[in-house]
């Protein structure tokens, strides 16, 4: 794992999480590394791990089982998109705005190339709602 | 776990390295020292090996007096030098002589250990090269499971796997009643390793703080220029202008930038005094 996002370590450690899960890599409803497995394995204090799963437990993407470990929760998929929604909104987008303002781009360049973009990349069926 | 109380230390009467310092340090974290080439790394923690004796002042680690190297003490701590020293033969005969002095000594774990580090088992530990003697301590020492590990550079004359292997290992071995003490030069070697960061400059602790807490108080960002309403505390040319270290006064999550945050304490003493005051 590359660390040289200017973000806090703890809060990478919860988009990695995320991404496993997303990834169905660690699937809903079951086990996922203890704290020390997981600061071994991204070479990270246990500590700092253990602050990246207060956090997801805070945020209903885990739970633990007391004596048994921690899981990932059956409605992550739901919760993990929306505190992802809630990163874009409040910390990317307002730098694609910047980007916007400070090179003369129209919202309705961006939704053209966005429209196309989807159909290329995800589905060519897409028709805007 | 280990307290440093009005410590007074010198080499000899007229060049006194400390004066009246002050330190507390909790178990359950790994503790980067951080300072200078001659900072005086090295003297502070064989002060609290019990390998130097202070001038005045005391210290207190886990309950004991360093100075009086009482075997309670010592089966309690290991100390990892720099400079290290290995006897001419195998590595069971090692195990069987410096064993038994660790009573929570457990061997299968330093055997897991030297697999980790790729470290033969066969061989006579004087004929291993530095790299190798190193990682045959540092397995030792946190095999022993000691209360308190304190190493001294142990990064230094690792090659690039084993300052992974390194991260991963001194990670698995952390416990909540242990206290693991590194001191470096190296900031990259320990990144993320490390839970609690203790500058040293010129004989004084400027800063010894949870890596949290620094977070909390301070800003690593990039700006495209420094004004003097941004309240930077450090600034430094880079491709994208300036790496800033600032005031966090919006509790934003930054990453904490080690080599930014001992630059920024070791050239703005006062401006990071005023902050954690």
């Amino acid at each position: 794992m590359d660390f040289r996002d200017k973000k806090a370590i703890y809060l990478q450690i919860v988009d990695y999480v995320c991404e496993k899960i997303l990834l169905n890599q660690w699937p809903p409803g079951e086990r996922i590394p203890s704290v020390r497995d997981l600061g071994v394995e991204l070479e990270v204090n246990p500590n700092t791990a253990m602050r990246s799963y207060d956090f997801l437990q805070q945020k209903d993407i885990i739970y633990n089982k007391r004596g048994i470990g921690y899981f990932a929760a059956d409605e992550a998929p739901v919760h993990i998109k929306a505190y992802r929604r809630e990163q874009f909104m409040t910390t990317e987008l307002p730098q694609f705005f910047r980007t916007l303002y400070l090179l003369n781009i129209s919202m309705e360049d961006i939704e053209d190339r966005y429209k196309t973009f989807i159909k290329t990349e995800f589905d060519p069926n897409w028709i805007d709602q | 776990m280990i307290e440093l109380t009005n410590l007074t230390f010198g080499y000899n009467q007229k060049k006194i390295l400390y004066r009246d310092l002050d330190l507390s340090l909790q178990p359950g974290s790994i503790y980067g020292l951080l300072g200078k080439n001659g900072a005086g790394k090295s003297s502070l923690l064989r002060l609290m090996g019990g390998l130097l004796y202070p001038t005045a002042g005391t210290i207190n680690v886990a309950g004991f007096t360093p100075r009086k190297r009482e075997p309670a003490f010592l089966q309690e701590m290991y100390f990892i030098p720099e400079e290290i020293y290995l006897p001419s033969v195998s590595l069971n005969r090692f195990i069987d002589t410096m064993g038994p002095f660790y009573p929570k000594f457990s061997e299968s774990q330093f055997r897991k250990y030297l697999v980790e580090f790729d470290v033969p088992p066969d061989q006579k530990l004087t004929a291993m090269s530095y790299g190798q003697k190193k990682k045959v301590i540092i397995s030792f020492g946190l095999a022993t499971n000691t209360r308190v590990l304190i190493m001294d550079e142990p990064t230094n004359g690792l090659d690039i796997p084993s300052k992974s292997q390194f991260r991963k290992i001194v990670s698995s071995a952390l416990a909540p009643e242990r206290l693991v003490l590194i001191s470096t030069h190296q900031v990259r070697d320990l990144d993320n390793l490390i839970d609690g960061i203790i500058i040293i400059d010129e004989s004084e602790i400027l800063l010894n703080h949870s890596l949290n807490h620094i977070g909390d108080r301070l800003m690593f960002s990039t700006l495209s220029s420094v004004t003097e309403a941004d309240r930077v505390l450090y600034a430094e040319p880079s491709m994208r202008g300036y790496s800033v270290v600032m005031e966090n006064l919006e509790q934003e999550d930054s990453r904490v930038d080690l080599e930014r945050l001992f630059n920024a304490v070791v050239t703005n003493r006062d401006g990071i005094k005023n902050i954690f005051r």
